[in-house]
Order: C-alpha cells, then structure tokens, then sequence
C-alpha cells in the first residue's frame, strides 16, 4: 500500500515538474496528432516549431518556450489539450495542426480569447466568423482553384478524373472549388468518385472508372495514405496518368514499405519544396535532417514559419514574458495580437506572407513534382 | 462491357478475401457457437508478421506466409486457451464481450509495437497484368486485365474452400468436428476430446485468418495498419451469415456474392454509400432467412 | 472501596450497558430490515446524492477558481458519458442484449439536436413572442434552445431506437450484437452525407444529400456531411444542463428498474422462455427498454454536440460504442452507480494521465477481459475462492496466535 502511495505521489510530482514553464518566456502551444493515422502532420509540426523556437531564442530578444500535447485529431482531445495547455502557462496556440480538431479548438479560444496560429488546419471553417485565428498554410478552396489554374497554365491535361474522399472536409473542400474553376477554364472533369474512409482498401472501381473515361490526369485533393494505395493499384491494373496531389500528399515518400518508384512523376501542390535553393530553407533543411532524419515536409515548414510569424507579431506588439505570464494573460495577448496581425509580413520558406483580418493567409502556392524519391521544385 | 466485367473480377478479387475470412468465421461459429470478435484483428496480425518477414529480415514471401500462418496459429491456440475457454459455460453476452475485449486488446498491441502509422505491403508476386481484351472506342482504350495477384486471390480461395471441405467430411477430426458443432455434451461422451477439437478449429480459423491477411493487403492493397482487419472482419462475417453460419460452402458463396455486390453497388449506385449497402444486406439476410443462403434450420431446444 | 463493592459496581456497569444497547439494537435490527426491504431504493438515493454532491462541489471549485481550465471543459462531456453508459446499461445490463450500436443513437441525438436549437436560434428573433415570453418570465433563452434540443433530440432518437428496434429485437446473442453494431454504421454512413443549412434571416431549414444544392445567399450550413457539425458556437451545454440530464436519466432508468415493467425486463432477461409462458410480451419489455436507452442516449448526443462547436462524424464510430460498453462493464452490468462512477472516473483519468496515453485503451481492455474471466469463469472464481479462503485461514490463525501472544 506504501509502494503504491509512494508511486503515485511520485508520479504526481513528476507531472507537476513537467508543467512547470520558463518564467521569463512566452509559452506557446500546439496540439495535433502524435499518434495515429496523421501522425506525420502532428510530428512534422512540432519538429518544425522546435527548430524555430531555438534559432528565435537564439537572437537574444523574446524568449519562446514550447509546449505541445498529442490530440490525435479528435476534437474532444483536442479541447482538452488546449484546456490543458492553458492550465500549463500557454499564452497563444501555434496549433491545432488537423481542420476538424481545430474548429473545436477554435471555438473555445473565441470564447476565451486566446490567439491561435494554425499552421496546417486549411479548412475555412476554422477561421469563419472569428477574429482571433489566422492560418499560416492556403485554405482548402484556395488549393482547389490553385490546383485548376495550374493544370491549365502548365497545360498538364484536357480530360481529369477526381478522387476524393467525401467522409472528409478537407478532401470535399478542395474538390468543391476545384470542379468550379475548372469549368471556368474550360477543364474536362470527365470522371468523379469517391470513397469514404482513409481504411479503405478497395479503388479498383475508382480507378477503372477513371480510366475508362480516359482522363490522363487524375487530381486527387485527399492524404498521402490512400494515396499510397491509388499509385500501387492503378500501377497493377497498368494505368499510368499524371496524378496531381495537393499539400495532404505530403508524406507520402515517407511511408513504410512504399515503394517510391511508384510516385515518380506525381505532381504536388504545395507551398514549400525542400529543395529550394536559398538560405533560409537549407538551413531548416539541414537542421532537420540534423535532429529528426528525414527530409522535413510542408507541415513542418509551416510551423517553423508560424512561429517566426508569432515573433514577429509579439514584437509588432510588443507582448512580453510579463503581460503573456500573468493569470490568464492569453487574453490580453490575445488582443494585442490580432491588432498587428494584419500589417504584418513576413518572409518565410513557404513564401511572403501576409494576412487578412479574416485570417486568412496571401502567399503564392508552388508546385513540387516527385523524382526518384525525392521533392523537386516543377516548373 | 469491358468496364463491367472489370468490376466483375476485382468483385469476384475481394470477395475471394471475404471468403477465405468468412471460413475463419464460419468454422468458428460452428464448432464452439461463438462469434469470435477478435477474427479480424488475426487478419490484421497475420499481415504484421508477413510484413515482418517480408521488409525487416527480407525473405521469400513464401516464407512470410509460412511464417504468418505459423504465428497466427500459436495466437488462435493462445487465445482460445487463455480468453475463451475459461467462459465456456458462460452466458454469450460475457463471451462476446470478452471477444470484443479481445479484438481491441489485438489491436492496441499492435499498435504499441508497430505503431499507428500505415505501412504498405510488399507485392508478394511479380510479372505483368495478362491483358485479355483490349478495344478502343471513341479514341480510349479500353482493357481487361487479370493481374497474377488475383489469379493468386481466386485460386487460393478456391483450394482452401476445397481442402477445408475434404478435412472436414474425409478425416477423424473433421468428423469430430461435426459431432462437437451438434452437441457438446453427447460428443464428449462419444469420448471425443471437446477442448482439442475447439482449439484446432481455431487454430484452422486463425491460419486462414493469417492467409487473409496476406492476401487482403497484397491484392486489395490495403495499408497496413492496426485497424487494418476490423472492418473487412465484419463484413466477412456479414457474408458469413449471408451464406448462412456454419456451412462452409456458404461462407465461400457468401463471401463472393458480398465481394460482388459491394463492388457492383459502388460502381453503379454510389460510392459514398457502399458500407451502408454492405450492412443493409446483412440485416435484409437476417430478418428475411435468418438462416442464410446455405444454412441448417435450428431449432431450439427448451 | 474493597472487592466486593468493586464486583458489584462491575455488574451493575455491565447491565446498565446491556440494557442500553438493547435498546439501541431494535433501531438497528429495525433499520437493518429497513435496508434489506429498500436496498433498492437506498442505494438509488445514494446515487442522486453522490451525483448532487458532486455537483456542488464542483460549482464551489469553480467560483473559488481552484478548478484548472482541463477539468472545467471536461464536466459537460463527463455528464454526456454518464448518461449514455447508464443508458447502455439499461440494454445490456438490465434487458441483457448487448447494443453495439449506442454511438449511433447519440449521432441521431447530436443531429436532431443541433438542427432544434440552430433552427430556434434564428426563426425567433429578438422581438418574436416566443422570445419575449421567456424574456419576460427572466428566462435565458440560450437554456430553453438548450432543453428543447434535449427533447427533440430524445423523441427522434427514440424513433429511430424504435424503427430499428422493431427488426432487432426478432434476434438474440450475437446476431442482436452485430445487427445493433451494423445499424450504427449505416446511420453514421447516411449522416455523413446529409448536409443542413438555416436560413440566417427566416429560420427556415434546408435538407440536402448533395453539398451544391444549397443557397449561398442568407443561408448558414451548420451540418456539413463529412464534416460534421460546425459553427454550433456560442455554445449553450453547461455544467447545470449536463447535471440536469444525469439526474433525469437517473430518474427514469433507476424508477424504471423499480417498476414492474423494470422487474418483466430482468425476467425476459434472465428467462425468456419463462417470461413468455408467464404472459409477458418479451417484444414489448425489450423494446420498452431499448427505447429508453436510445432516447436518453439521444440527448446525451445533443448534450455533447451543443459543448463543442465542432463534433467530427467520426467521434460516432463503434470506437465509442465500445468505450461506452467498457464504462458499463467496469461499472457492473446493471449497476447503475457503478456506471457512473465509471464513466466519471475513467474520462478524467486519462487526462490525468496524458502521458501514458497509448496504454490507455489497453489496460481497458486487459481489465475488461479480465472482469469477464473473473465474473463467468468457474475455475478463475473457484480460484479466487480458494486465495479467500486461504487469506481468510491465514489471517484466522494470526489473529489466534495474537490472541494467544497477549
């Protein structure tokens, strides 16, 4: 009975002492998926944010300290986690990092005022009718459009077939404005299906379909995973169009047992490509590849650009360690932030940004093409 | 004309898994008369071990299956011994309850050793899809291919619904079998060993579990995940009951005929719905012939 | 004082305290008897003052401001949990067919819910009578959204409880478990398809299964398919309303037990045969019992949508269901304040315990298996006999060698 006593007292501690934050630093938070299907996008956030948490503090000014909690991409979790934070000292959220979590989120730091800087939650659900929530990456019907307009420029393909998973926002968000612009364009979207768990298995109907129709792009608005399982069969049943991704594909060079051959040539939308040339990203990118292995993906970058994003606004605003550590200072902060927000811009890897007082983001959008296992910048 | 008979066999592809799972079910049920939850999670085990073999030490694939099928077995035997045996006299309420406790202890397990993360499955067989009608039509061309992997899927399927056929009607223990899913208690005084005969049923289950597995990932392409068995797990039990539970022809008929008209309806009637369609089938089954397609009327006892 | 006087002294002592304590014993024999006679009920009373307890010391947690931000944002969801693993328990424990279906019901509960309050929320505007009457009466209007929900949601998840119940409760065991686990599916499967829309201005309510027949224009989409419900905000569950709920469900499930309709369910439970040839209509006694379970599971559903402004289709998986019949097992079959203990205790303790989080749903599950064994099985129960048994020798003899010590 002692023993027990004992251990639990210990273990008590020990959680006391993990909650325990820097005095003379600003607390940021973010919750996402650490565990689970999308745990790659949670990981890749966080690592991404370490990295900038350390060269920010390096530059002598406002210190930033990091706390982060796993919510799997449940938005009960989720609110937990972001109660939690704030019990722990978090004065603004650099999270959360998944759409249907942070809506949740969201609406409780509107409640609350707490400042929220998502860098990966692209749905415009989150930021709809709330002034305290600004997002780092493109909305969903940003990336639909972007994806038209891009395979029209670049004159990739006249007939497109669309897979996406309806049990998804983020999937039916993007084929939504997808199918708009495209018939703006004059694109012919000659095939569209969709599927309604990322668990399943079967796209032989999907892609028959498609093929058959004879599109010779496919646009697949949906993550990396059933992705995964699109490429390997429609590599079995000998079909061989242009498939063309947007940010969700990112990671999926990165899976398991996946044969990466199978992705050469596949086309991905997204605002950052490891490969780019100048300082800045080689810098992440060696400092990532230091720390974590692994070439870094587009969540990471996002996040490591959120939280210079955050230091900047704090200076705007001059929100310091004093204002954002007093009881419940997230409010304060909070206020003091979403005035800046709008006449900021910074320069990050995933490009210029700035921002409306919607929160919505402006930066240019790039695409990557996959060769021989690797993100290349296209054209 | 061709895309239909594409459905067709990638129907005819995943049904062959439903099969092969619905047997597991099927064989099971009729012996011990118990839903065993955790059937699904086998598959999914079954898989893990394959891939196992397959990516970490890089051997065969025939050896990934041998080796799979080994350990599915010893974790049916396992399972049977320390879940399911103890609660035999139990009421079925306790016994499925400890079954679904089972299916997600399978599960999480995985999950701490695996991760949750998806992993994808090696292909198990090399060489072309064999085309076998090829046309073009409006400048399209159309083809119907046959991929060596669903050769593969059907045959198996096809020589594990015969061989389990002839164990059963042809050998002592198939015989034993039979007697024990009539009546316990009369077949223990016949001086048949009641516990053996479940565990090799379930040790036969698990093995095809393991196999299912292999095949679910290699030709369905199914990601490899922790939750990767749950769900083609209920649905080959629907097709389970559809070919009526117990009898093991209708679990091969059952399983087909669901592969076929999952596919078909996804094709034709919407593709947001398939599930949906799946389950109402199996309800239409169980409240129009309770019995199934091939099942035994039972009648209960007072 | 010599021996003598010392003696007597003694003896009076001893009477005067066996005359009082024989006076104390009839109230105790006869507040025994009491307990046997209502043990029932006793213990039901017990609930509700565990439940209202609870209740306040929360409230005085909060205004004292001792209550961290993670605690506070979980009692309303805690209350939700309650309510549908007392719900769930009235299933499979009281009626003895296990549903693995709950989730579903609380999805119909969430929707229905969401669509009565959002609907309220802009077909009565500020000036309407309705909204005036309340105004008048100092009523917030926010609660009365918030308790016509609740009964909407209910009287629909009923509906559906009943609809489906109809072909369900033909089949026993095993059938009734994945039948029950097949209808939740395609509710969820449907639902993710159904997308509603308020007209910001009328009230008036648009039903679509297809995304791009709605109205753009004045029209807000608060159920969005695959989504789920979004934009439910401000949100208007509190901790009053949840605890409300749990003693309402209290209310009718411990009564219900009670009843004679209660006492026909555990007969067709424990004997259907028997029950039958005794003239009880086992159709109707597990229908009434299924019903009452999905309506309440109902509400708890539109309790838990109206707490969080976004809730994903997701969270209404058999994963829940599951975690939801874990709660009524650990808790007891058929006990209800074990239920809610349960239910209470294993929320909070995973946040208490983030950490060890990817353990959780294992040690659940490992307790759940184990529960099962030690509860049914003959040979763990006569072996845990036998370590009683043992103990009970063992502690026997310390206490002779004790005795004989001093």
């Amino acid at each position: 009975m002692k023993k027990i006593f004992a251990m639990v007292l210990s273990l008590m501690l020990a959680m006391g002492a993990m909650s325990a934050f820097a005095e003379d630093a600003i607390t940021i938070g973010i919750s996402g998926p650490l565990t689970g299907p999308y745990a790659m996008y949670g990981l890749g956030v966080v690592h991404g944010a370490e990295i900038a948490v350390e060269e920010v503090n390096a530059l002598g000014g406002i210190q930033f300290a990091l706390t982060y909690e796993d919510d799997e991409g449940d938005p009960e979790k989720a609110v937990n986690a972001f109660n939690k934070m704030l019990d722990d000292g978090a004065a603004m959220m650099a999270g959360t990092v998944t759409s249907g979590a942070c809506a949740a989120v969201a609406a409780e730091a509107y409640d609350m005022r707490v400042f929220m800087l998502t860098p990966s939650a692209s749905s415009p659900t989150v930021t709809e009718d709330r002034d305290n929530v600004f997002q780092v990456c493109f909305t969903d019907p940003g990336q639909g459009a972007a994806s038209a307009d891009y395979i029209v420029q670049n004159n990739l393909a006249k007939k497109v077939a669309v897979i996406y998973n309806n049990g998804l926002d983020y999937s039916t968000g993007i084929y939504q404005t997808f199918e708009e612009k495209a018939n703006e364009l004059g694109l012919e979207i000659v095939s569209v299906t969709t599927f309604s768990s990322d668990n399943n298995a079967d796209f032989s109907v999907q892609l028959t379909k498609a093929k058959d129709s004879g599109a010779e792009l496919v646009f697949l608005p949906i993550y990396y995973t059933p992705a995964s399982m699109i490429l390997k069969q429609a590599d079995a049943m000998n079909y061989d169009p242009i498939f063309f991704g947007v940010d969700g594909m990112d990671g999926i060079l990165s899976i398991e047992g996946f044969d990466t051959s199978l992705a050469e040539g596949v086309y991905l939308l997204t605002a950052f490509s490891a490969d780019a040339q100048d300082e800045k990203t080689q810098n992440f990118v060696k400092k990532y590849e230091e720390r974590f292995g692994g070439t870094p993906n587009q969540f990471a970058a996002d996040a490591y650009d959120a939280i210079y994003a955050l230091y900047e606004a704090c200076n705007e605003a001059e929100v310091t360690a004093e204002i954002a550590n007093q009881r419940r200072g997230f409010a304060d902060v909070c206020e003091m932030l979403i005035e800046v927000m709008p006449t900021i811009t910074v320069e990050g890897i995933t490009g210029t940004m700035s921002w409306e007082a919607t929160g919505e983001v402006t930066k240019t959008p790039t695409a990557v093409i996959i060769h021989e296992g690797a993100y290349v910048g296209a054209k | 004309m061709i895309t239909f008979l594409t459905y067709l066999i990638n129907g005819l592809n995943i049904g062959s898994v439903y099969a092969v799972i619905a047997l597991g079910y099927t064989m099971v049920y009729g012996v011990a008369k118990m839903l065993n939850f955790a059937h699904g999670d086998v598959i999914m085990v079954g898989a893990f071990l394959a891939y196992c073999v397959c990516a970490y030490l890089g051997l065969h694939p025939i050896i990934a299956v041998l080796g799979a099928v080994i350990g599915c077995t010893i974790l049916g035997i396992l399972i049977e011994r320390l879940a399911y045996k103890p609660l035999r006299q139990a009421t079925s309420l306790a016994v499925l309850i400890t079954a679904i406790g089972m299916s997600y202890f399978l599960q999480n397990m995985a999950q701490l050793i695996w991760g949750s993360d998806t992993k994808s499955f090696p292909s198990i067989i090399q060489g072309d899809a064999i085309v076998l009608f090829k046309t073009v039509q409006d400048g399209v061309t159309k083809t119907l291919t046959l991929s060596p992997i669903n050769i593969l899927t059907m045959a198996s399927c096809f020589i594990i619904m015969i061989a389990l056929t002839l164990f059963i009607n042809k050998t002592k223990m198939g015989k034993a079998m039979r007697c024990v899913s009539e009546d316990k208690g009369a077949a223990e005084l016949m001086g048949i060993n009641v516990n053996l005969t479940i565990s090799v049923t379930f040790a036969i289950g698990s093995a095809l579990a393991a196999v299912a597995g292999i095949l679910l990932c290699a030709s369905n392409y199914a990601p490899l995940s922790p939750t990767t068995g749950s769900l083609p797990g209920i649905k080959a039990f629907t097709a389970a009951v559809f070919g009526g539970i117990g009898s093991i022809p209708g679990a091969m008929l059952g399983g087909i005929l669901l592969g076929l008209i999952e596919n078909l309806g996804k094709a034709y009637v919407s593709s947001e719905l398939a599930d949906a369609f799946v389950f109402g089938i199996l309800i239409v089954v169980l409240l129009v012939k309770p019995t199934g397609l091939l099942g035994k009327k039972i009648h209960e006892k007072v | 004082m010599n021996q003598k006087h010392k003696m007597t002294i003694t003896h009076l002592f001893t009477h005067a305290l066996e005359i009082c304590e024989s006076f104390l014993r009839q109230p105790r024999i006869m507040a025994e008897k009491i307990y046997q006679k209502h043990k029932m009920t006793i213990t039901h009373l017990f609930t509700y003052a565990l439940v209202i307890c609870a209740y306040f010391a929360c409230q005085s947690m909060i205004k004292a401001e001792k209550m961290t931000l993670s605690l506070e944002g979980q009692l309303v969801p805690i209350c939700a949990y309650i309510v549908l693993a007392v719900s769930l328990n009235l299933t499979v424990g009281i009626s003895g067919e296990l549903s693995l279906g709950h989730a579903g019901f609380m999805y119909v509960g969430a929707i229905t819910g969401v669509i009565a309050s959002m609907w309220m929320r802009y077909a009565f505007t500020e000036e309407s009578a309705f909204f005036l009457f309340f105004e008048n009466m100092n009523i917030d209007f926010a609660l009365v959204r918030m308790l016509i929900s609740l009964i909407v949601a209910g009287v629909f998840a009923g509906i559906v409880g009943f609809i489906i119940g109809i072909p369900v409760l033909r089949l026993r065991g095993d059938y009734l478990a994945i039948v029950t686990l097949a209808f939740g599916e395609i509710i969820r499967n449907i639902m993710t398809c159904l997308y509603v829309a308020v007209n910001k201005k009328t009230g008036a309510l648009n039903f679509t299964f297809n995304n791009s027949d709605i109205p753009s224009k004045d029209f807000k989409l608060f159920i969005k398919g695959p989504t789920g419900i979004t934009g439910n905000s401000p949100k208007i569950a509190t901790f009053v309303i949840g605890i409300g709920l749990v003693l309402f469900t209290l209310l009718i499930v411990q009564n219900l037990i009670n009843s004679r309709t209660g006492r026909a369910i555990k007969a067709c439970r424990d004997n259907r045969i028997a029950a039958e040839s005794m003239g009880l209509n086992v159709t109707k006694y597990k229908m009434i019992a299924f019903v009452t379970s999905a309506c309440l599971a109902g509400m708890a559903g539109a309790l838990y949508a109206a707490n969080f402004s976004s809730v994903v289709p997701s969270k209404f998986s058999i994963d829940t269901s599951i975690l939801i019949l874990v709660f009524v097992v650990l808790g007891g079959l058929g006990n209800i304040l074990g239920s809610v203990i349960s239910a209470t205790v294993l929320t909070l303790l995973p946040e208490l315990l983030r950490e060890f989080d990817d353990y959780r749903m294992l040690v659940y599950v490992v307790v759940l298996i184990l529960t099962m064994l030690i509860t049914n099985s003959p040979i763990v129960k006569s072996l845990i006999g036998a370590i009683k048994e043992g103990a009970k020798k063992l502690f026997a003899r310390k206490n002779t060698e004790n005795g004989a010590n001093s």
